[in-house]
């Protein structure tokens, strides 16, 4: 195709999507859309999967059988969501293997929140409430997105969510309504998991590379500091109906903006995860591939017994 | 060479009177893993009553590339529309 012709097509497709067409797998699309949305729908894909590894850490140390079968629920549904987008994902062309190895190699992330790590019963609750409510902030513009395997596998997603976030609220309460230990916990988890929280929402506007063209594709409706402050507006007020204190002394509500002025995110802390240094990074993809590797010779024999069978079959047929 | 599990492709009926929509697809070594598989990943909450899954490889489907001389000449024919024909006022219905 000549320049002029891809100019072409490049024109027609923005317009398309400014019309809220939506964009299907065989629709000719730009490699920078493409490439793009392979890049963000795997990360979040990825971080899926990870994402089960701390909660999977507390299954059987949950404290009743309630906790035990909505936690399993919550993992069970991560399980789900990574399934759900990794086929999405595949849709552009790319297969789940090369998924999996730009994941096992460090070449493609995951979100960072899950390199830290789960200390107590208490991270449970704050994981579900503020990590989970994270990402349905995140989330729920992406039902709009233009790319439609992506809006149709978050529509799905964002059904399931808020589940999780109510049963991580419902053990932050519990914990802060039981005996002072158990408000002494959920305290501290809440003053571990605030912070690398906001940080979840994205880097500051004027740092976000991204920003404009995902913005123009709808892969974004708002920007990482809209988002943060409207997960801080409705997390503070939470907070207080709980009696726990948001670990920033400089919280502010702000009459004037209506909203709360906040004190500065340690963006530091956040680069150093990003890029592999935080305190559970070696450990997330060590257990993720000796899962993949220790599952091999399952996936090995049920291919092996599948040809087996498909075999006999073709045998009894001639 | 070492095989991957194929991608197949799942249908899910919602309720009894409704036909099966397309949910998405998943990785599985043969069809009964592949149905039974589905059952996890798309239909934890109800979402179904019955369940097909088909080898994504034996799906035929159209080139959007080749969707004017596919649907557009339908587009011309507003006889097949019953606006196309003209009614006396007084008939209210039919």
């Amino acid at each position: 195709m000549s320049e002029e012709q891809i100019k072409n097509l490049e024109a027609q497709f923005n317009a398309r999507i400014e019309r809220d067409e939506k964009i299907e797998p065989k629709d000719w699309m730009p490699e920078k859309y493409r490439k793009t949305h392979i890049r963000q729908m795997s990360q979040h894909a990825h971080s899926e999967i990870v994402g089960m590894l701390p909660e999977g850490n507390w299954i059987t140390r949950a404290p009743s059988l309630r906790r035990k079968v909505a936690l399993l629920a919550k993992v069970q549904d991560e399980a789900g969501h990574g399934l759900y987008l990794y086929s999405a994902t595949e849709t552009l062309g790319i297969s789940r293997e090369e998924m999996y190895e730009q994941l096992h190699t460090g070449k493609a992330k995951y979100s960072s929140i899950f390199n830290y790590p789960t200390l107590t019963w208490a991270d449970m609750g704050a994981i579900g409430w503020l990590v989970d409510g994270a990402a349905i902030i995140n989330q729920v513009p992406l039902c709009n997105t233009s790319y439609g395997p992506y809006a149709r596998a978050m529509i799905r997603v964002c059904k399931e969510e808020s589940f999780h976030q109510r049963q991580g609220f419902e053990i932050m309460m519990k914990l802060a309504k039981g005996t002072p230990e158990q408000k002494d916990l959920a305290q501290d988890a809440l003053n571990r998991w605030w912070w690398p929280s906001l940080m979840m929402l994205g880097p500051k506007d004027e740092e976000s590379i991204h920003t404009e063209q995902s913005m123009k594709w709808k892969l974004k409706r708002k920007s990482n500091d809209d988002l943060r402050q409207q997960f801080i507006d409705q997390t503070v007020p939470q907070a207080d109906l709980i009696g726990l204190t948001i670990p920033d002394p400089e919280l502010k509500w702000n009459k004037e903006r209506g909203s709360y002025d906040f004190g500065p995110i340690n963006w530091d802390e956040f680069w150093q995860v990003v890029k592999g240094y935080g305190p559970c990074n070696k450990e997330r993809i060590k257990a993720r591939v000796g899962a993949w590797k220790e599952g091999e010779w399952v996936r090995d024999a049920a291919m092996a017994y599948a040809e087996k069978q498909a075999n006999k079959n073709f045998n009894k047929a001639v | 060479m070492k095989k991957n599990w194929p991608l197949w492709e799942v249908f899910v009926r919602s309720k009894n009177g409704l036909e099966h929509r397309h949910f998405g697809s998943l990785h599985a070594a043969d069809a009964e893993m592949a149905l039974e598989n589905a059952r996890d990943v798309y239909t934890r909450r109800n979402e179904g009553v019955s369940i097909w899954v088909v080898e994504s490889k034996n799906i035929t489907a159209s080139n959007p590339s080749n969707n004017g001389e596919l649907f557009e000449p339908a587009q011309d024919k507003v006889y097949r529309h019953p606006t196309f024909y003209k009614l006396p006022d007084e008939i209210k219905h039919m």
